[in-house]
């Protein structure tokens, strides 16, 4: 297959926002939309006119399950304003908001619209968590993977073990992604979770001691995520806090034909490259520590925009589970298979480390609205892009940024390369 | 000849064979079975039974399971075990793990011997056989 391929015509993102990511009761996704649609108007540094707006593509995961809502799209569309123009839902499960980035940004480069909106968008909260378990088991394969017991984080903790035991690695590489994912967090004011571990550790302290508790003497973070009970085992060698959150939330992404850029954008962030693969289920792979769509997906994009992994200043990545940054971090070229968990330890990928990955605080720490993520994760690249992170901002003259964006455990992933020139 | 469907694999789980397609044109072999070769794209297959052997790849123990594995008693205090088990004749498939301590996941090892058993699920009308493997003697 040919992956030297060009878009037909320049894509630039002029615009960029998202709702609060958490559980948002009262809110519908059609709420939390409009909430990102504002944020995403607001950022477009010359205005945006809503009927300049030509298409809307939406990434969505499972209303239908969620809220029990199908035909999400021109739900969307209208709370918006955008009726009669085309809307369209598209999904491959949690990588449906970066497939809808991909159908948005192919729609201009073929030429058929110039101004394209791109939105992702999840409520997950409503259900309880059994349903919650049952709707993302859809993601599997219910014929074969999930009649024997699998489910999300039973995967992702099949991956944990497959990959410790390859490269004798300790669990708590894994644990020191939630630390580091959970300090990015605390800086972003939209994130689900704002506090670090260590404070997560002094409010259930501060509340043993209101109520005439005992608690263990945790002398750090470490020893806290080592606790059976504050930190319980969910699919072992996954706890609760290597577990990405049930969340809601939306995000949207305004895109133009390059050309028009200025127009709307004093400083636009540019799609360098782009890339999607599919694969098999988990068990049809030859090997688990690894997710090969994604080394696909990021060789097809590397190779379209003509850099490689050493180029990218910073990224986002899929932690949908611990497990999974480190195997990203190793499958998107950063690190050597095998590598991964040892960069972690050293804080490699830190906000302030030579290869900063999930500034945001990821899916972990800003949460997982399944169908939003994908688009959230481009928020973070624009903004971290134009120096416009605040806080959070990594350092240095960041020119180039990636996403990556997985479905299921890996059967889609979706990677994307921007630009600031 | 039965087509290569989930029922049909069902319906042989059901009598305690472990049959897979094998491809006529390639020699590819697939469990689960398809009626589509994915290697050589040839819709000439055969049935096969298949040797329930094989090691052990990958597994979790799962404490918050889905509502089928709740509906049979597993929870917090009762985890089950679920794994990837590389058969000898080749395929990889998912199944439970059972005969094991669910509670104690590293004493667990990947590369261990297994072989297939064949559990029982579901009440009723809706019993039926469900693939496992448990380690080997």
């Amino acid at each position: 297959m040919n992956n030297q391929r060009q878009l037909g015509r320049g894509v630039a993102v002029v615009g960029a926002g998202m709702s609060h990511f958490g559980v948002i009761t009262g809110k519908a996704s059609r709420d939390l939309f409009v909430e990102a649609f504002n944020a995403c108007r607001v950022s477009v540094d010359r205005g945006l006119d809503p009927t300049d707006i030509e298409a809307l593509y939406v990434g969505n995961y499972s209303s239908d399950l969620f809220e029990g809502q199908g035909h999400l799209a021109p739900i969307m569309a209208d709370w918006i304003g955008l009726t009669p123009r085309p809307a369209t839902r598209v999904e491959d499960a949690c990588a449906s908001g970066g497939a809808a980035l991909r159908q948005g940004i192919m729609a201009i480069a073929s030429g058929l619209y110039d101004v394209v909106l791109v939105g992702g968008v999840e409520k997950m909260s409503d259900l309880p968590i059994a349903g919650v378990t049952d709707a993302l088991a859809t993601a599997g394969d219910v014929l074969y993977e999930i009649p024997a017991g699998f489910t999300f984080p039973g995967f992702y903790a099949a991956m944990a073990t497959a990959y410790l035991n390859r490269y004798d690695a300790s669990a708590n590489a894994l644990l020191r992604v939630g630390i580091k994912n959970h300090d990015n967090g605390a800086l972003n004011p939209k994130a689900q979770f704002t506090d670090r571990i260590a404070d997560v550790m002094a409010s259930k302290r501060l509340k043993a001691e209101e109520k005439g508790y005992q608690l263990p003497d945790w002398p750090d973070e470490m020893a806290f995520l080592h606790d059976e009970r504050a930190n319980p085992r969910i699919a072992w060698p996954l706890r609760l806090f290597d577990c990405s959150p049930v969340s809601d939330g939306a995000a949207v992404l305004l895109l133009v034909a390059e050309e028009l850029a200025p127009r709307f954008s004093e400083a636009p962030v540019h799609v360098r490259g782009l890339g999607q693969a599919s694969d098999r289920a988990l068990h049809d792979r030859a090997e688990l520590t690894s997710i090969p769509a994604a080394r696909r997906a990021a060789e097809d994009a590397y190779a379209m925009a003509g850099v490689g992994p050493t180029d990218v200043k910073l990224a986002e990545v899929h932690d949908c589970f611990t497990i999974a940054e480190i195997i990203a971090s190793e499958d998107l070229g950063f690190f050597k298979p095998g590598q991964g968990h040892v960069a972690v330890e050293e804080g490699l990928t830190a906000r302030h480390g030579p290869q900063p990955i999930n500034s945001s605080g990821g899916l972990k720490a800003k949460g997982h609205p399944v169908g939003a993520s994908g688009v959230g994760q481009v928020v973070e690249i624009w903004k971290q892009l134009r120096g416009e992170a605040d806080q959070r901002q990594v350092e240095g003259d960041l020119d180039l940024a990636l996403t990556h964006n997985v479905g299921g455990t890996g059967q889609t992933c979706v990677v994307h390369i921007f630009e600031r020139r | 000849m039965l087509p290569f469907t989930r029922e049909a694999f069902q319906a042989y789980l059901d009598q305690q064979q472990l049959m897979a397609a094998r491809c006529d044109q390639c020699g590819a072999l697939h469990l689960p079975p398809r009626p589509l070769c994915p290697a050589c794209h040839s819709q000439e297959l055969s049935w096969t039974e298949v040797e329930g052997t094989g090691r052990l790849v990958a597994f979790t123990s799962v404490y918050v399971g889905p509502s089928t594995m709740v509906a049979a008693g597993y929870d917090r205090q009762h985890p089950y075990a679920v794994g990837v088990v590389e058969l000898d004749a080749g395929p990889r498939i998912s199944a439970q793990l059972v005969d094991l301590d669910a509670t104690k996941s590293e004493r667990v090892a990947i590369g261990q011997r297994l072989r297939v058993t064949y559990i029982e699920r579901g009440e009723g009308e809706a019993r039926h056989r469900a693939l496992a493997f448990a380690p080997e003697e």
